[in-house]
C-alpha cells in the first residue's frame, strides 16, 4: 500500500461526499414535482408523453397499481430487448455483420438488462450490432435504472406520509427520473468522456497494420453514451467483452475517477433526498454512515491483500502486488478501490478481472454483494435494500428494550417485518441453492476455469451477482450453456422482484400508518447508537448466512496461496 | 391492474426512440465534430496508412522493439476481442506461466530483478503501456538489437514516462507504441 494510494481513496470519498447535498437537493425537487431550470424545455415534453399514455402527474396510486406498473414495464422492456437481439442479422446499423443472438443467450441479456444486472454471457465487441446496443441495452440502462430510484422515491414518501393511501405515480415518477435526472448528467458526461478518448462513433470497426506487419482489427461503436448511463445507473454492462479495463471504455485515471464517481454519486444522494422528505437530513446522513463504515473497511482489506499480492508469484523472485489482471494506467490502488465500488453499489462494471483477484481481494466484492449491496448500493436498489435492514434493526432494538419498534414515528409492526425478512431472504436462498445444485451437476462444473476452491467460488460469485442484480463476474466461467443462461436468468428475476415487491408492500402499509410523535421513549435513529447497530444487524444477519460458503471458497484458498498449494 | 398496460407500452416506445436511438445518435453527431480524432479511436495514421490506435495495445515480438505485457485478447491483443486470463491466484497455469516468462526476461536481463508488470496479463488483453520499470528492463535488448548506445534509449524512455493524471491519479506508465515510433524515428 503507498501513500499516493490512500491519496486518491480519499480524495474519492471527498467528491462523492460533497455531491450528496447539490444532487439530493436537485432531486428532491424533481420528485416533488417542483420546477426546475430544465422545466421550459422538459415539461411540455412530459405533459405530452402523460396525455398519450392516459395517466397524469396529478394521479396518484396505491403501492398495488404502482408495482403493476412496474411489472408491465418489465415485461414490455423484456419483450422489446429480446426480439432485437433475434432480429439484429436484418436490421440496420450492424456494420460488423453479427447474426441474431440465439435463443438462451438472447434471453439471459434480456433479463439481465431489465433487471439492472447487466451479467453478460457475451462480449460485446463479438455479438452485438450497434442496434441492440443502443435501442435495446442503452434505453435499459436508463430506464432500469429509472425504475430503482422510483421504487426508493415510493418507499421514502411511505416514511414521509401520514395516513394516506398511495405513495405517488410510478409513470411520472420514471419520466421525471430519466428526463430531468439521468438524460441531462448522460449527455455531459458523454462529451467529457469523448474528450478523455472513448470512441462515439457509428462507423465500421478499423483494420490497423501494426508496426511488425500484423493485422489488427480495432473494435469501436458509440461507447461513450453507452458508457456514461451505464456507471451514473449503476448498470455496469460493459460495450467491451473487457469491461471498463478496455482502453476504449476507460481511456485513463481521470476517465476511471469520474467513471467511480457516477457510480456513487445518486445512490448516495438518495440518502439526502430521504431526510429532506422526512423533514431530517441529519436522518439521511445516518444512513450513509453506516454505508461508509462498511464500505472503508471493505476497500482498507480489498487494497491491502492486492498490494501484499501472491506468495506464489514471489517465490519465483518476482516482487510486488497482484498485477494479473489489472492495468498499468490504473494499477492497484486504483483497481482495487473500483472493485469494491462496483460491487457495493449493484454497478458491476469491472475495470480489472475479479477472477485474478487474491482470494481475499476477491472476498470483499463477494461479500459486497451479498450484503444485498446496500452500502450505496445500485441507484434505488441501494436505498431500499438497506430500509429492510433498518426494519429489522429496529425491531431487535424494539425486541431488546421490549417496545413497539418505531421509525421516523411509524410504528414497525408484524407485516413490516415479515416483508423485509422475505427480501432479505430471498437473495440468499437463490444465490446458496443454485450453487449448491451447479457444483454437483457435472455439465455445470464443465464451465469452471479454475480448480479447486477458486472454481467454486466462480460459480458462488455467478449466483451471488446474479441475485445481488451485479452483474460482474469471476469472468473465466463459461456461463454462456444452457443451464447457466436459464438459471442465472431466473436469479436476476428473483433478485430483482422478490425485494421489489415487498419494498413496495412496506412503503403502501408505512404510508397509511399515522404518524406517532416523538417522546422521551423514542430510539433516536439519527446518532452513532443506531449506526453502530445497523450495521451490526448487517453483518450478523449476512455473516451467518453466508460464512460456511465464504470458508470453503476464498478462505481456504487464501490459507492454501500462503501455504503454496495451487489447484 | 390492466390500466398500466397502455402506458407501459407508449413509454417503452418512447424511450426506445429517445434515449436509444436520438441520444446516441444525437452525441455521436456533436461528438464526431468537437472530438473527431478521439470519437474515431485516437487512430495514428502514417503515410496514410491507420498503424494503430494510441490508446490500444499491439503486440511486438521482435527485440528492436520495446514489448507490451502479455496479453490474454485473443492471440495476444485482438482488439476485437478483449479480455483478460481469469487465471485465479492459486491456478498453476498461473504459476508455470510467470515461470516461464520469467525466464526468459532472465536471460535477457540479469542485471534487474524482473518486473511485476512484465510477466501479468492486464484486465483488457490491450494494455497500451507499460509500467516505467518494465520499460527500463527492457532498454539493454533494445539497445542491442538495433546497435545503439544504451543511455540514448534509456533517455528516450525517460521522455515518454507518463506522470500520474492530475500527480495524483492512476499510475506513472509507459505508452509502447509511442515509445517504439519515436524509436524508430531516432537517427
Amino acid at each position: 500500500m503507498t501513500l499516493n494510494g490512500w491519496i486518491q481513496i480519499l480524495l474519492y470519498c471527498v467528491i462523492v461526499l460533497l455531491l450528496v447535498k447539490p444532487l439530493g437537493g436537485y432531486m428532491y425537487r424533481v420528485f416533488n414535482g417542483d420546477r426546475t431550470f430544465l422545466s421550459p424545455i422538459l415539461s411540455p415534453v412530459e405533459q405530452a408523453l402523460y396525455r398519450i399514455s392516459g395517466t397524469s402527474e396529478n394521479e396518484e396510486q396505491h403501492w398495488t397499481a404502482y408495482a403493476a406498473g412496474i411489472i408491465f414495464f418489465s415485461l414490455a422492456s423484456f419483450l422489446a430487448v429480446y426480439v432485437l437481439q433475434r432480429l439484429q442479422g436484418v436490421l440496420p446499423y450492424n456494420p460488423a455483420g453479427m447474426p441474431a443472438v440465439e435463443q438462451g443467450l438472447a434471453f439471459n441479456t434480456a433479463v439481465s438488462f431489465v433487471t439492472n444486472t447487466n451479467w453478460q454471457n457475451y462480449g460485446g465487441e463479438s455479438t452485438m450490432s450497434y442496434l441492440v446496443q443502443m435501442a435495446g441495452l442503452t434505453v435499459q440502462n436508463f430506464m432500469s435504472a429509472a425504475v430503482g430510484i422510483a421504487i426508493a422515491v415510493a418507499l421514502i414518501r411511505g416514511f414521509a406520509r401520514a395516513s394516506g393511501k398511495s405513495i405517488g405515480n410510478f409513470w411520472v415518477d420514471i419520466t421525471r427520473c430519466t428526463l430531468y435526472v439521468l438524460l441531462p448528467i448522460c449527455i455531459v458526461l458523454t462529451l467529457a468522456y469523448v474528450w478523455l478518448g472513448m470512441p462515439q462513433t457509428l462507423g465500421p470497426y478499423v483494420d490497423a497494420t501494426t508496426l511488425e506487419g500484423a493485422k489488427q482489427t480495432i473494435a469501436l461503436g458509440p461507447v461513450a453514451s453507452q458508457v456514461a448511463i451505464k456507471m451514473l445507473g449503476t448498470n455496469g454492462g460493459g460495450f467491451f467483452n473487457a469491461n471498463a479495463a478496455h482502453p476504449f471504455e476507460n481511456p485513463n485515471a481521470i476517465s476511471n475517477l469520474i467513471q467511480m464517481v457516477t457510480i456513487f454519486a445518486l445512490g448516495a444522494a438518495l440518502t439526502n433526498v430521504f431526510g429532506r422528505m422526512v423533514g431530517n437530513q441529519r436522518q439521511g446522513w445516518a444512513i450513509l454512515a453506516s454505508m461508509g463504515v462498511l464500505f472503508v473497511a471493505g476497500v482498507a482489506i480489498c487494497y491491502w491483500a492486492e498490494a501484499a499480492g501472491n506468495p506464489l508469484v514471489h517465490a519465483l523472485g518476482i516482487d510486488g502486488g497482484n498485477m494479473e489482471g489489472k492495468e498499468s494506467r490504473f494499477g492497484i490502488a486504483a483497481s482495487a478501490l473500483f472493485a469494491v465500488i462496483t460491487t457495493a453499489a449493484s454497478c458491476g462494471a469491472v475495470n480489472a478481472m475479479h477472477d485474478s483477484l487474491t482470494a481475499l481481494g476477491g472476498l470483499i466484492p463477494l461479500i459486497n454483494m451479498q450484503l444485498g449491496e446496500v452500502i450505496v448500493g445500485g441507484v434505488g436498489a441501494g436505498f431500499y435494500g438497506i430500509v429492510m435492514f433498518i426494519v429489522v434493526a429496529v425491531f431487535v432494538a424494539g425486541l431488546m428494550v421490549g417496545r413497539t419498534p418505531e421509525y421516523l414515528g411509524k410504528k414497525i409492526e408484524a407485516k413490516e417485518v415479515k416483508m423485509a425478512m422475505l427480501a432479505i431472504l430471498a437473495l440468499p436462498l437463490v444465490m446458496l441453492t443454485f450453487t449448491a445444485i451447479a457444483v454437483v451437476l457435472p455439465s455445470a462444473v464443465a464451465s469452471m476455469a479454475n480448480g479447486g476452491p477458486h472454481g467454486f467460488s466462480e460459480v458462488l460469485y455467478a449466483y451471488t451477482s446474479a441475485a445481488a442484480n451485479n452483474g460482474s463476474a469471476f469472468g473465466g466461467l463459461s456461463g454462456n450453456t444452457p443451464w447457466y443462461n436459464l438459471t442465472l436468468g431466473i436469479t436476476m428475476w428473483v433478485g430483482r422482484f422478490f425485494v421489489i415487491i415487498p419494498a413496495l408492500a412496506i412503503a403502501g402499509s408505512l404510508a397509511a400508518k399515522k404518524t406517532v410523535p416523538a417522546s422521551a421513549g423514542t430510539f433516536p435513529t439519527d446518532g452513532p447508537l443506531f449506526v453502530g447497530l445497523l450495521v451490526g444487524v448487517i453483518l450478523i444477519v449476512v455473516g451467518l448466512t453466508f460464512f460456511p460458503a465464504l470458508a470453503i471458497g476464498p478462505v481456504v484458498e487464501h490459507l492454501a496461496m500462503v501455504h503454496g498449494q495451487t489447484f | 391492474m390492466l390500466k398500466q398496460l397502455r402506458p407501459a407500452l407508449v413509454m417503452i416506445v418512447f424511450f426506445t426512440v429517445l434515449t436509444g436511438l436520438i441520444y446516441p445518435i444525437g452525441m455521436t453527431g456533436i461528438a464526431q465534430a468537437l472530438f473527431p480524432s478521439q470519437a474515431n479511436g485516437s487512430l495514428i495514421t502514417r503515410d496514410g496508412k491507420v498503424i494503430g490506435s494510441e490508446l490500444i495495445g499491439q503486440a511486438f515480438a521482435n527485440d528492436r522493439y520495446f514489448h507490451g505485457r502479455p496479453s490474454a485478447a485473443g492471440n495476444g491483443y485482438d482488439a476485437s476481442s478483449s479480455g483478460g486470463s481469469n487465471l485465479g491466484p492459486t491456478n498453476p497455469k498461473l504459476i508455470e506461466r510467470i515461470k516461464g516468462d520469467a525466464e526468459k526476461l532472465k536471460a535477457e536481463n540479469p542485471n534487474a530483478p524482473v518486473p511485476m508488470g512484465l510477466v501479468t496479463t492486464s484486465g483488457s488483453g490491450l494494455d497500451p503501456d507499460v509500467s516505467p520499470e518494465d520499460a527500463y528492463f527492457q532498454v539493454p535488448r533494445v539497445a542491442k538489437a538495433r546497435n545503439i548506445d544504451e543511455a540514448k534509449v534509456k533517455s528516450l524512455v525517460d521522455s515518454h514516462v507518463e506522470g500520474r493524471e492530475l500527480g495524483v491519479l492512476g499510475e506513472p506508465v509507459v505508452n509502447v507504441l509511442a515509445l517504439n515510433l519515436a524509436l524508430d524515428d531516432l537517427k
